[in-house]
Protein backbone atom coordinates (compact mmCIF):
# COMPACT_ATOMS: atom_id res chain seq x y z
CA UNK A 1 0.00 0.00 0.00
CA UNK A 2 1.40 3.40 -0.91
CA UNK A 3 1.92 5.87 1.90
CA UNK A 4 -0.36 8.91 2.26
CA UNK A 5 2.69 10.94 3.19
CA UNK A 6 6.27 9.97 2.45
CA UNK A 7 9.50 11.83 3.11
CA UNK A 8 12.73 10.78 1.39
CA UNK A 9 16.23 12.00 2.19
CA UNK A 10 14.97 15.32 3.54
CA UNK A 11 17.74 17.73 4.50
CA UNK A 12 16.73 21.09 5.92
CA UNK A 13 18.91 23.71 7.56
CA UNK A 14 19.06 27.37 8.33
CA UNK A 15 22.53 28.93 8.50
CA UNK A 16 24.95 26.27 9.76
CA UNK A 17 24.70 22.51 10.13
CA UNK A 18 21.44 20.99 8.89
CA UNK A 19 18.60 20.54 11.39
CA UNK A 20 17.25 17.54 9.49
CA UNK A 21 19.78 15.36 7.74
CA UNK A 22 18.50 12.90 5.17
CA UNK A 23 15.32 12.20 7.10
CA UNK A 24 12.99 9.44 5.89
CA UNK A 25 9.44 8.83 7.08
CA UNK A 26 6.27 7.21 5.76
CA UNK A 27 2.75 7.58 7.12
CA UNK A 28 0.03 5.17 5.96
CA UNK A 29 -3.43 6.37 4.97
CA UNK A 30 -5.62 6.86 8.06
CA UNK A 31 -2.69 6.51 10.40
CA UNK A 32 -2.12 8.88 13.34
CA UNK A 33 1.58 9.34 14.00
CA UNK A 34 2.98 11.20 17.00
CA UNK A 35 6.13 13.18 16.15
CA UNK A 36 8.21 13.43 19.32
CA UNK A 37 11.55 14.92 20.24
CA UNK A 38 13.23 17.31 22.63
CA UNK A 39 13.03 21.09 22.22
CA UNK A 40 14.97 22.03 19.13
CA UNK A 41 14.95 18.50 17.70
CA UNK A 42 13.43 19.79 14.46
CA UNK A 43 9.73 18.92 14.68
CA UNK A 44 8.57 22.36 13.58
CA UNK A 45 11.25 22.44 10.90
CA UNK A 46 10.01 19.12 9.52
CA UNK A 47 6.36 20.22 9.41
CA UNK A 48 7.27 23.53 7.76
CA UNK A 49 9.31 21.71 5.12
CA UNK A 50 6.38 19.36 4.46
CA UNK A 51 3.93 22.21 3.88
CA UNK A 52 6.47 24.15 1.83
CA UNK A 53 6.97 27.09 4.20
CA UNK A 54 10.66 26.22 4.52
CA UNK A 55 12.57 25.11 1.43
CA UNK A 56 14.67 21.95 1.95
CA UNK A 57 18.27 21.66 0.78
CA UNK A 58 17.61 18.17 -0.54
CA UNK A 59 15.02 15.43 -0.51
CA UNK A 60 11.44 14.88 -1.56
CA UNK A 61 7.98 15.01 -0.01
CA UNK A 62 5.31 12.78 -1.54
CA UNK A 63 1.57 13.07 -1.00
CA UNK A 64 -0.20 9.89 -2.13
CA UNK A 65 2.85 9.11 -4.20
CA UNK A 66 2.93 12.49 -5.96
CA UNK A 67 6.04 14.62 -5.57
CA UNK A 68 5.24 17.99 -4.01
CA UNK A 69 8.67 19.56 -4.49
CA UNK A 70 7.64 21.99 -7.21
CA UNK A 71 4.36 23.03 -5.61
CA UNK A 72 3.84 26.25 -3.68
CA UNK A 73 2.47 26.28 -0.14
CA UNK A 74 -1.01 27.16 -1.38
CA UNK A 75 -1.02 24.44 -4.03
CA UNK A 76 0.03 21.83 -1.46
CA UNK A 77 -2.87 23.00 0.71
CA UNK A 78 -5.26 22.63 -2.22
CA UNK A 79 -3.93 19.11 -2.86
CA UNK A 80 -5.06 18.14 0.65
CA UNK A 81 -2.08 18.86 2.87
CA UNK A 82 -3.26 20.96 5.82
CA UNK A 83 -1.08 22.40 8.54
CA UNK A 84 -2.00 23.95 11.86
CA UNK A 85 1.22 25.82 12.61
CA UNK A 86 2.89 26.33 15.96
CA UNK A 87 1.22 28.93 18.15
CA UNK A 88 -2.36 30.01 17.74
CA UNK A 89 -2.64 30.47 14.05
CA UNK A 90 -5.91 32.36 14.03
CA UNK A 91 -6.18 35.40 11.79
CA UNK A 92 -6.75 37.79 14.66
CA UNK A 93 -8.17 40.62 12.50
CA UNK A 94 -10.96 38.38 11.21
CA UNK A 95 -13.99 37.10 13.11
CA UNK A 96 -14.41 33.44 14.03
CA UNK A 97 -16.94 33.07 11.24
CA UNK A 98 -14.63 34.69 8.69
CA UNK A 99 -11.73 32.47 9.77
CA UNK A 100 -13.88 29.40 9.20
CA UNK A 101 -15.18 30.62 5.84
CA UNK A 102 -11.59 31.21 4.79
CA UNK A 103 -10.80 27.59 5.61
CA UNK A 104 -13.82 26.39 3.65
CA UNK A 105 -13.19 28.64 0.67
CA UNK A 106 -11.69 26.52 -2.02
CA UNK A 107 -13.03 23.07 -1.22
CA UNK A 108 -16.66 24.10 -0.68
CA UNK A 109 -17.54 26.15 -3.74
CA UNK A 110 -20.71 28.16 -3.34
CA UNK A 111 -21.99 30.26 -0.48
CA UNK A 112 -24.65 27.75 0.60
CA UNK A 113 -22.24 24.82 0.74
CA UNK A 114 -19.80 26.86 2.80
CA UNK A 115 -22.49 27.85 5.26
CA UNK A 116 -23.46 24.20 5.77
CA UNK A 117 -19.83 23.14 6.24
CA UNK A 118 -19.19 25.94 8.73
CA UNK A 119 -22.36 25.06 10.64
CA UNK A 120 -21.05 21.49 11.04
CA UNK A 121 -17.85 22.90 12.54
CA UNK A 122 -19.90 24.83 15.09
CA UNK A 123 -21.60 21.55 16.04
CA UNK A 124 -18.21 19.95 16.52
CA UNK A 125 -16.79 22.81 18.60
CA UNK A 126 -19.69 24.28 20.51
CA UNK A 127 -17.77 27.07 22.29
CA UNK A 128 -17.02 28.56 18.86
CA UNK A 129 -20.70 28.86 17.98
CA UNK A 130 -21.19 31.36 20.81
CA UNK A 131 -18.24 33.46 19.60
CA UNK A 132 -18.91 33.45 15.90
CA UNK A 133 -18.79 37.23 15.49
CA UNK A 134 -15.90 37.79 17.91
CA UNK A 135 -12.58 38.85 16.43
CA UNK A 136 -9.76 36.30 16.59
CA UNK A 137 -7.79 38.29 19.13
CA UNK A 138 -10.71 38.23 21.57
CA UNK A 139 -10.62 34.43 21.91
CA UNK A 140 -9.05 32.40 24.68
CA UNK A 141 -6.15 30.09 23.90
CA UNK A 142 -8.36 27.02 23.88
CA UNK A 143 -10.91 28.69 21.61
CA UNK A 144 -8.16 29.70 19.22
CA UNK A 145 -6.80 26.18 19.02
CA UNK A 146 -10.32 24.83 18.39
CA UNK A 147 -10.75 27.44 15.68
CA UNK A 148 -7.42 26.56 14.06
CA UNK A 149 -8.25 22.84 14.10
CA UNK A 150 -11.85 23.32 12.95
CA UNK A 151 -10.68 25.60 10.14
CA UNK A 152 -8.07 23.06 8.98
CA UNK A 153 -10.64 20.24 8.98
CA UNK A 154 -13.06 22.35 6.90
CA UNK A 155 -10.73 21.96 3.93
CA UNK A 156 -11.30 18.17 4.15
CA UNK A 157 -7.56 17.48 4.06
CA UNK A 158 -6.01 14.17 3.15
CA UNK A 159 -3.11 14.70 5.55
CA UNK A 160 -3.19 16.98 8.60
CA UNK A 161 0.01 18.31 10.17
CA UNK A 162 -0.35 19.66 13.71
CA UNK A 163 2.36 21.51 15.60
CA UNK A 164 1.92 21.30 19.38
CA UNK A 165 -1.82 21.86 19.56
CA UNK A 166 -1.79 21.23 23.33
CA UNK A 167 0.62 24.08 24.09
CA UNK A 168 -0.65 26.07 27.06
CA UNK A 169 -4.06 24.44 27.18
CA UNK A 170 -5.91 22.95 30.16
CA UNK A 171 -5.92 19.11 30.26
CA UNK A 172 -9.67 19.00 29.65
CA UNK A 173 -9.36 21.07 26.46
CA UNK A 174 -6.39 18.96 25.34
CA UNK A 175 -8.34 15.74 25.70
CA UNK A 176 -11.29 17.28 23.86
CA UNK A 177 -9.06 18.27 20.93
CA UNK A 178 -7.35 14.88 20.90
CA UNK A 179 -10.76 13.21 20.96
CA UNK A 180 -11.92 15.14 17.92
CA UNK A 181 -8.71 14.25 16.11
CA UNK A 182 -8.99 10.56 16.90
CA UNK A 183 -12.65 10.44 15.90
CA UNK A 184 -12.05 12.33 12.65
CA UNK A 185 -9.18 10.05 11.71
CA UNK A 186 -11.29 6.98 12.39
CA UNK A 187 -14.41 8.23 10.60
CA UNK A 188 -12.88 9.91 7.56
CA UNK A 189 -9.57 8.12 7.11
CA UNK A 190 -7.69 11.36 7.76
CA UNK A 191 -3.95 10.88 8.10
CA UNK A 192 -2.39 12.82 10.98
CA UNK A 193 1.16 13.78 11.84
CA UNK A 194 1.07 15.26 15.33
CA UNK A 195 4.14 17.03 16.74
CA UNK A 196 3.87 17.18 20.50
CA UNK A 197 5.78 17.84 23.70
CA UNK A 198 2.81 16.41 25.54
CA UNK A 199 3.98 12.83 24.94
CA UNK A 200 1.30 11.10 26.98
CA UNK A 201 -1.62 12.80 25.23
CA UNK A 202 -0.10 12.35 21.80
CA UNK A 203 0.64 8.65 22.32
CA UNK A 204 -2.84 8.09 23.75
CA UNK A 205 -4.43 8.78 20.36
CA UNK A 206 -1.57 7.81 18.04
CA UNK A 207 -1.09 4.48 16.26
CA UNK A 208 2.63 4.98 16.08
CA UNK A 209 5.27 7.25 17.55
CA UNK A 210 8.48 8.48 15.93
CA UNK A 211 11.23 10.25 17.83
CA UNK A 212 13.43 12.85 16.17
CA UNK A 213 16.97 13.36 17.40
CA UNK A 214 20.07 14.85 15.79
CA UNK A 215 18.34 15.33 12.47
CA UNK A 216 16.94 11.86 11.94
CA UNK A 217 14.25 9.44 13.11
CA UNK A 218 15.86 7.43 15.91
CA UNK A 219 12.83 5.52 17.17
CA UNK A 220 9.83 4.32 15.20
CA UNK A 221 7.50 2.11 17.19
CA UNK A 222 3.82 1.41 17.91
CA UNK A 223 2.42 4.03 20.27
CA UNK A 224 1.49 1.56 22.97
CA UNK A 225 5.01 0.15 23.04
CA UNK A 226 6.56 3.61 23.32
CA UNK A 227 4.20 4.63 26.07
CA UNK A 228 5.20 1.59 28.14
CA UNK A 229 8.95 1.81 27.67
CA UNK A 230 10.47 4.04 30.37
CA UNK A 231 14.05 3.50 29.17
CA UNK A 232 13.19 4.77 25.71
CA UNK A 233 11.27 7.73 27.04
CA UNK A 234 14.13 8.58 29.33
CA UNK A 235 16.76 8.37 26.60
CA UNK A 236 15.05 10.54 24.02
CA UNK A 237 12.29 12.49 25.67
CA UNK A 238 13.90 13.37 28.98
CA UNK A 239 11.46 11.93 31.49
CA UNK B 1 -21.19 83.47 6.52
CA UNK B 2 -22.01 82.83 2.84
CA UNK B 3 -18.34 82.48 2.19
CA UNK B 4 -17.95 79.96 5.02
CA UNK B 5 -20.76 77.79 3.63
CA UNK B 6 -19.19 77.91 0.17
CA UNK B 7 -15.73 77.04 1.47
CA UNK B 8 -17.07 74.16 3.56
CA UNK B 9 -19.00 72.77 0.59
CA UNK B 10 -16.07 72.90 -1.83
CA UNK B 11 -13.79 71.65 0.95
CA UNK B 12 -16.01 68.59 1.26
CA UNK B 13 -15.70 67.79 -2.45
CA UNK B 14 -11.95 68.33 -2.41
CA UNK B 15 -11.67 66.40 0.84
CA UNK B 16 -13.32 63.34 -0.66
CA UNK B 17 -10.74 63.34 -3.44
CA UNK B 18 -7.97 63.51 -0.84
CA UNK B 19 -9.77 60.74 1.06
CA UNK B 20 -9.83 58.54 -2.06
CA UNK B 21 -6.12 59.04 -2.58
CA UNK B 22 -5.46 58.33 1.11
CA UNK B 23 -7.61 55.20 0.77
CA UNK B 24 -5.37 54.09 -2.08
CA UNK B 25 -2.34 54.46 0.23
CA UNK B 26 -4.16 52.45 2.91
CA UNK B 27 -4.90 49.67 0.41
CA UNK B 28 -1.20 49.27 -0.54
CA UNK B 29 -0.18 49.54 3.08
CA UNK B 30 -2.53 46.73 4.04
CA UNK B 31 -1.44 44.54 1.14
CA UNK B 32 2.31 45.11 1.35
CA UNK B 33 3.08 47.02 4.57
CA UNK B 34 4.81 49.87 2.81
CA UNK B 35 4.02 53.45 1.89
CA UNK B 36 3.97 53.71 -1.87
CA UNK B 37 5.76 57.01 -2.39
CA UNK B 38 5.38 56.51 -6.15
CA UNK B 39 1.58 56.62 -5.96
CA UNK B 40 1.35 60.26 -7.17
CA UNK B 41 3.71 59.64 -10.10
CA UNK B 42 1.78 56.51 -11.10
CA UNK B 43 -1.52 58.39 -10.83
CA UNK B 44 -0.12 61.19 -13.00
CA UNK B 45 0.93 58.69 -15.67
CA UNK B 46 -2.64 57.38 -15.56
CA UNK B 47 -4.09 60.88 -15.98
CA UNK B 48 -1.81 61.45 -18.99
CA UNK B 49 -3.27 58.25 -20.44
CA UNK B 50 -6.77 59.60 -19.80
CA UNK B 51 -5.78 62.91 -21.41
CA UNK B 52 -4.54 61.13 -24.53
CA UNK B 53 -7.57 58.84 -24.79
CA UNK B 54 -10.07 61.65 -24.20
CA UNK B 55 -8.21 63.76 -26.76
CA UNK B 56 -8.36 60.97 -29.33
CA UNK B 57 -11.93 59.82 -28.74
CA UNK B 58 -13.59 62.97 -27.43
CA UNK B 59 -15.09 60.92 -24.61
CA UNK B 60 -14.40 61.74 -20.96
CA UNK B 61 -15.61 58.26 -19.99
CA UNK B 62 -13.16 56.47 -22.28
CA UNK B 63 -10.43 58.57 -20.67
CA UNK B 64 -11.67 57.60 -17.21
CA UNK B 65 -11.53 53.91 -18.12
CA UNK B 66 -8.00 54.42 -19.48
CA UNK B 67 -6.91 56.08 -16.24
CA UNK B 68 -8.29 53.23 -14.11
CA UNK B 69 -6.65 50.56 -16.28
CA UNK B 70 -3.32 52.39 -16.49
CA UNK B 71 -3.19 53.03 -12.74
CA UNK B 72 -3.93 49.35 -12.04
CA UNK B 73 -1.51 48.03 -14.66
CA UNK B 74 1.39 50.28 -13.70
CA UNK B 75 1.05 49.50 -10.01
CA UNK B 76 0.78 45.76 -10.68
CA UNK B 77 3.92 45.97 -12.83
CA UNK B 78 5.73 47.93 -10.11
CA UNK B 79 4.88 45.23 -7.57
CA UNK B 80 5.74 42.27 -9.80
CA UNK B 81 8.77 43.82 -11.45
CA UNK B 82 10.39 45.82 -8.66
CA UNK B 83 9.02 45.62 -5.15
CA UNK B 84 8.79 41.82 -5.11
CA UNK B 85 12.46 41.58 -6.06
CA UNK B 86 13.90 43.60 -3.17
CA UNK B 87 14.57 42.10 0.29
CA UNK B 88 11.26 41.59 2.10
CA UNK B 89 12.34 41.56 5.75
CA UNK B 90 11.94 45.29 6.31
CA UNK B 91 9.66 47.86 4.63
CA UNK B 92 12.57 50.18 3.84
CA UNK B 93 13.94 48.66 0.58
CA UNK B 94 10.48 48.70 -1.02
CA UNK B 95 9.92 52.32 -0.04
CA UNK B 96 13.34 53.33 -1.39
CA UNK B 97 12.53 51.63 -4.69
CA UNK B 98 9.24 53.57 -4.77
CA UNK B 99 11.05 56.87 -4.21
CA UNK B 100 13.47 56.03 -7.03
CA UNK B 101 10.50 55.26 -9.24
CA UNK B 102 9.04 58.73 -8.57
CA UNK B 103 12.16 60.30 -10.07
CA UNK B 104 12.15 57.97 -13.08
CA UNK B 105 8.45 58.47 -13.88
CA UNK B 106 8.40 62.21 -13.31
CA UNK B 107 11.57 62.76 -15.36
CA UNK B 108 10.16 60.62 -18.15
CA UNK B 109 6.90 62.60 -18.15
CA UNK B 110 8.89 65.86 -18.06
CA UNK B 111 11.05 64.81 -21.00
CA UNK B 112 8.08 63.57 -23.00
CA UNK B 113 5.60 66.36 -22.33
CA UNK B 114 7.61 69.35 -21.05
CA UNK B 115 6.90 71.42 -17.98
CA UNK B 116 3.82 73.29 -19.16
CA UNK B 117 0.38 72.67 -17.69
CA UNK B 118 -2.08 71.19 -20.14
CA UNK B 119 -5.59 72.40 -19.35
CA UNK B 120 -8.03 69.54 -18.79
CA UNK B 121 -11.71 70.22 -19.17
CA UNK B 122 -14.11 69.01 -16.52
CA UNK B 123 -16.94 66.87 -17.90
CA UNK B 124 -19.49 69.04 -16.05
CA UNK B 125 -19.92 72.75 -15.39
CA UNK B 126 -17.62 74.10 -12.69
CA UNK B 127 -19.67 77.20 -11.83
CA UNK B 128 -21.44 76.72 -8.51
CA UNK B 129 -25.20 76.63 -8.14
CA UNK B 130 -26.44 79.68 -6.28
CA UNK B 131 -29.07 78.86 -3.67
CA UNK B 132 -30.78 81.88 -2.10
CA UNK B 133 -27.87 84.13 -3.04
CA UNK B 134 -25.27 81.73 -1.56
CA UNK B 135 -22.94 79.97 -4.01
CA UNK B 136 -22.74 76.26 -3.18
CA UNK B 137 -21.44 73.22 -5.06
CA UNK B 138 -20.93 73.14 -8.80
CA UNK B 139 -22.30 70.31 -10.95
CA UNK B 140 -18.71 69.04 -11.20
CA UNK B 141 -18.39 69.06 -7.40
CA UNK B 142 -21.59 67.00 -7.22
CA UNK B 143 -20.15 64.60 -9.78
CA UNK B 144 -16.97 64.25 -7.69
CA UNK B 145 -18.98 63.65 -4.52
CA UNK B 146 -21.12 61.02 -6.21
CA UNK B 147 -18.19 59.16 -7.76
CA UNK B 148 -16.15 59.27 -4.56
CA UNK B 149 -19.00 58.02 -2.37
CA UNK B 150 -19.91 55.32 -4.89
CA UNK B 151 -16.31 54.12 -4.96
CA UNK B 152 -16.08 54.07 -1.17
CA UNK B 153 -19.27 51.99 -1.08
CA UNK B 154 -17.91 49.65 -3.75
CA UNK B 155 -14.63 49.16 -1.88
CA UNK B 156 -16.45 48.52 1.41
CA UNK B 157 -18.55 45.87 -0.33
CA UNK B 158 -15.52 44.33 -2.04
CA UNK B 159 -13.50 44.03 1.16
CA UNK B 160 -16.29 43.07 3.56
CA UNK B 161 -18.92 41.39 1.43
CA UNK B 162 -17.06 39.15 -1.00
CA UNK B 163 -14.82 36.10 -0.71
CA UNK B 164 -12.16 37.96 -2.70
CA UNK B 165 -12.20 40.69 -0.04
CA UNK B 166 -11.96 38.06 2.69
CA UNK B 167 -8.84 36.68 1.00
CA UNK B 168 -7.38 40.17 0.54
CA UNK B 169 -7.87 40.97 4.23
CA UNK B 170 -6.55 37.59 5.40
CA UNK B 171 -3.46 37.83 3.16
CA UNK B 172 -2.69 41.29 4.50
CA UNK B 173 -3.11 40.29 8.13
CA UNK B 174 -1.54 36.82 8.15
CA UNK B 175 0.17 35.84 4.88
CA UNK B 176 1.66 32.58 6.09
CA UNK B 177 -1.55 31.24 7.65
CA UNK B 178 -3.49 32.32 4.57
CA UNK B 179 -1.16 30.39 2.28
CA UNK B 180 -1.59 27.30 4.45
CA UNK B 181 -5.33 27.65 3.84
CA UNK B 182 -4.81 27.68 0.08
CA UNK B 183 -5.10 31.45 -0.48
CA UNK B 184 -2.89 32.61 -3.35
CA UNK B 185 -1.24 35.34 -1.32
CA UNK B 186 1.23 36.62 -3.96
CA UNK B 187 -1.70 37.15 -6.31
CA UNK B 188 -3.64 38.96 -3.59
CA UNK B 189 -0.71 41.31 -2.98
CA UNK B 190 -0.52 42.17 -6.69
CA UNK B 191 -4.28 42.66 -6.75
CA UNK B 192 -4.04 45.04 -3.78
CA UNK B 193 -1.45 47.11 -5.65
CA UNK B 194 -3.55 47.16 -8.81
CA UNK B 195 -6.69 48.17 -6.93
CA UNK B 196 -4.82 50.91 -5.16
CA UNK B 197 -3.37 52.19 -8.45
CA UNK B 198 -6.85 52.43 -9.96
CA UNK B 199 -8.22 54.32 -6.94
CA UNK B 200 -5.27 56.75 -6.95
CA UNK B 201 -5.67 57.32 -10.70
CA UNK B 202 -9.35 58.13 -10.24
CA UNK B 203 -8.61 60.58 -7.44
CA UNK B 204 -5.99 62.37 -9.53
CA UNK B 205 -8.29 62.43 -12.54
CA UNK B 206 -11.05 64.04 -10.49
CA UNK B 207 -8.63 66.62 -9.09
CA UNK B 208 -6.76 67.83 -12.18
CA UNK B 209 -9.64 69.73 -13.89
CA UNK B 210 -10.03 71.86 -10.74
CA UNK B 211 -6.34 72.80 -10.74
CA UNK B 212 -3.97 74.54 -13.12
CA UNK B 213 -3.88 71.62 -15.51
CA UNK B 214 -1.87 68.50 -16.19
CA UNK B 215 1.89 68.19 -15.89
CA UNK B 216 4.33 65.74 -14.32
CA UNK B 217 3.76 67.19 -10.83
CA UNK B 218 -0.02 67.56 -10.91
CA UNK B 219 -0.64 65.01 -8.15
CA UNK B 220 2.30 65.88 -5.88
CA UNK B 221 0.34 68.09 -3.52
CA UNK B 222 -2.50 65.56 -3.49
CA UNK B 223 0.01 62.96 -2.32
CA UNK B 224 1.26 65.23 0.47
CA UNK B 225 -2.31 65.84 1.63
CA UNK B 226 -3.27 62.18 1.38
CA UNK B 227 -0.10 61.06 3.14
CA UNK B 228 -0.90 63.46 5.97
CA UNK B 229 -4.37 61.97 6.13
CA UNK B 230 -3.08 58.42 6.11
CA UNK B 231 -0.72 59.18 8.98
CA UNK B 232 -3.46 61.07 10.79
CA UNK B 233 -6.05 58.32 10.45
CA UNK B 234 -3.66 55.40 10.72
CA UNK B 235 -2.35 53.68 7.62
CA UNK B 236 -4.37 50.60 8.48
CA UNK B 237 -7.73 52.31 8.71
CA UNK B 238 -10.01 52.96 5.73
CA UNK B 239 -12.41 54.84 8.01
CA UNK B 240 -9.53 56.99 9.25
CA UNK B 241 -8.62 57.81 5.64
CA UNK B 242 -12.18 58.90 4.89
CA UNK B 243 -12.65 61.10 7.93
CA UNK B 244 -9.12 62.49 7.77
CA UNK B 245 -9.49 63.22 4.06
CA UNK B 246 -12.60 65.29 4.56
CA UNK B 247 -10.96 67.16 7.48
CA UNK B 248 -7.85 68.00 5.47
CA UNK B 249 -9.95 69.01 2.45
CA UNK B 250 -11.98 71.40 4.57
CA UNK B 251 -8.82 72.74 6.24
CA UNK B 252 -7.21 73.44 2.86
CA UNK B 253 -10.38 75.07 1.59
CA UNK B 254 -10.73 77.34 4.64
CA UNK B 255 -7.07 78.34 4.72
CA UNK B 256 -7.10 79.01 0.97
CA UNK B 257 -10.28 81.03 1.24
CA UNK B 258 -9.32 83.17 4.21
CA UNK B 259 -5.51 83.33 4.07
CA UNK B 260 -4.65 82.63 0.43
CA UNK B 261 -3.69 79.62 -1.67
CA UNK B 262 0.00 79.98 -0.84
CA UNK B 263 -0.61 79.27 2.85
CA UNK B 264 -2.56 76.03 2.33
CA UNK B 265 0.44 73.70 1.76
CA UNK B 266 2.08 75.22 4.86
CA UNK B 267 -1.03 74.50 6.90
CA UNK B 268 -1.03 70.88 5.76
CA UNK B 269 2.69 70.45 6.46
CA UNK B 270 2.18 72.02 9.90
CA UNK B 271 -0.58 69.48 10.55
CA UNK B 272 1.65 66.61 9.38
CA UNK B 273 4.49 67.80 11.63
CA UNK B 274 2.11 68.09 14.54
CA UNK B 275 0.79 64.56 14.00
CA UNK B 276 4.29 63.13 13.79
CA UNK B 277 5.27 65.02 16.96
CA UNK B 278 2.28 63.67 18.85
CA UNK B 279 2.73 60.18 17.40
CA UNK B 280 6.51 60.00 17.07
CA UNK B 281 6.44 56.30 16.25
CA UNK B 282 4.19 57.44 13.41
CA UNK B 283 3.69 55.19 10.46
CA UNK B 284 6.33 52.64 11.31
CA UNK B 285 4.75 51.64 14.61
CA UNK B 286 2.01 49.77 12.79
CA UNK B 287 4.51 47.59 10.93
CA UNK B 288 5.14 45.61 14.09
CA UNK B 289 1.61 44.31 14.62
CA UNK B 290 1.50 42.06 11.57
CA UNK B 291 1.42 38.39 12.55
CA UNK B 292 2.91 35.50 10.60
N1 LIG C 1 14.17 30.42 11.42
C1 LIG C 1 15.23 29.79 11.98
N2 LIG C 1 16.47 30.26 11.76
C2 LIG C 1 17.55 29.63 12.29
N3 LIG C 1 17.48 28.53 13.05
C3 LIG C 1 16.27 28.02 13.31
C4 LIG C 1 15.08 28.61 12.79
N4 LIG C 1 14.01 27.89 13.20
C5 LIG C 1 14.53 26.89 13.96
N5 LIG C 1 15.86 26.95 14.02
C6 LIG C 1 16.74 26.00 14.73
O1 LIG C 1 16.47 24.72 14.24
C7 LIG C 1 16.46 23.76 15.28
C8 LIG C 1 15.15 23.00 15.26
O2 LIG C 1 14.11 23.89 15.61
P1 LIG C 1 12.57 23.46 15.57
O3 LIG C 1 11.78 24.68 15.84
O4 LIG C 1 12.32 22.70 14.36
O5 LIG C 1 12.51 22.49 16.84
P2 LIG C 1 11.25 21.82 17.52
O6 LIG C 1 11.52 20.37 17.56
O7 LIG C 1 10.01 22.28 16.89
O8 LIG C 1 11.37 22.41 19.00
P3 LIG C 1 10.20 22.78 20.03
O9 LIG C 1 9.76 21.53 20.66
O10 LIG C 1 10.91 23.67 21.02
O11 LIG C 1 9.14 23.50 19.29
C9 LIG C 1 16.72 24.53 16.56
O12 LIG C 1 18.07 24.39 16.90
C10 LIG C 1 16.42 25.96 16.20
O13 LIG C 1 17.23 26.82 16.93
MG1 LIG D 1 8.40 23.39 17.50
Amino acid sequence: MSAALAVEGLTVGYAGAPVLDGLALAVAPGEVVALLGANGAGKTTLLRALSGLTAPRAGRVLLDGADLSDLSVEDRARRGLAQVPEGRSVVTELTVDENLHLGALWCHPGRAARRVAVARTYDLFEPLARRRSSLGHQLSGGERQMLALGRALLARPRVLLLDEPSLGLAPRVVSQLMGVLRATARETGLTVLLAEQNVTSALSIADRGVVLSLGAVVVDAPAAELADDPALRHAYLGF
Amino acid sequence: MDRLVFLLATGLARGLVVALFALSLVIVWRAARLVNFAQAAVATVAVFAAFAVTGATGSFWAGLAAALLTGAAVNAAVERGLVRRVPQGSPLPGMIVAIGLVMVLQSALGIAFGPRHRPMAAPFDERPFVVGGVPLLSPYDLFVLTVALALVGLLAWLFNGTTLGLQLRASAAAPEVSRLLGVRVPRMVTLGWALSGAVAALAALLLVPTELGLNAHSADLLFVHAFTVAVLGGLDSPTGALIGGVLVGVLVSLVTGYLGAGVAPLAVLALLTLVLLVRPAGIFAAAQVRAA
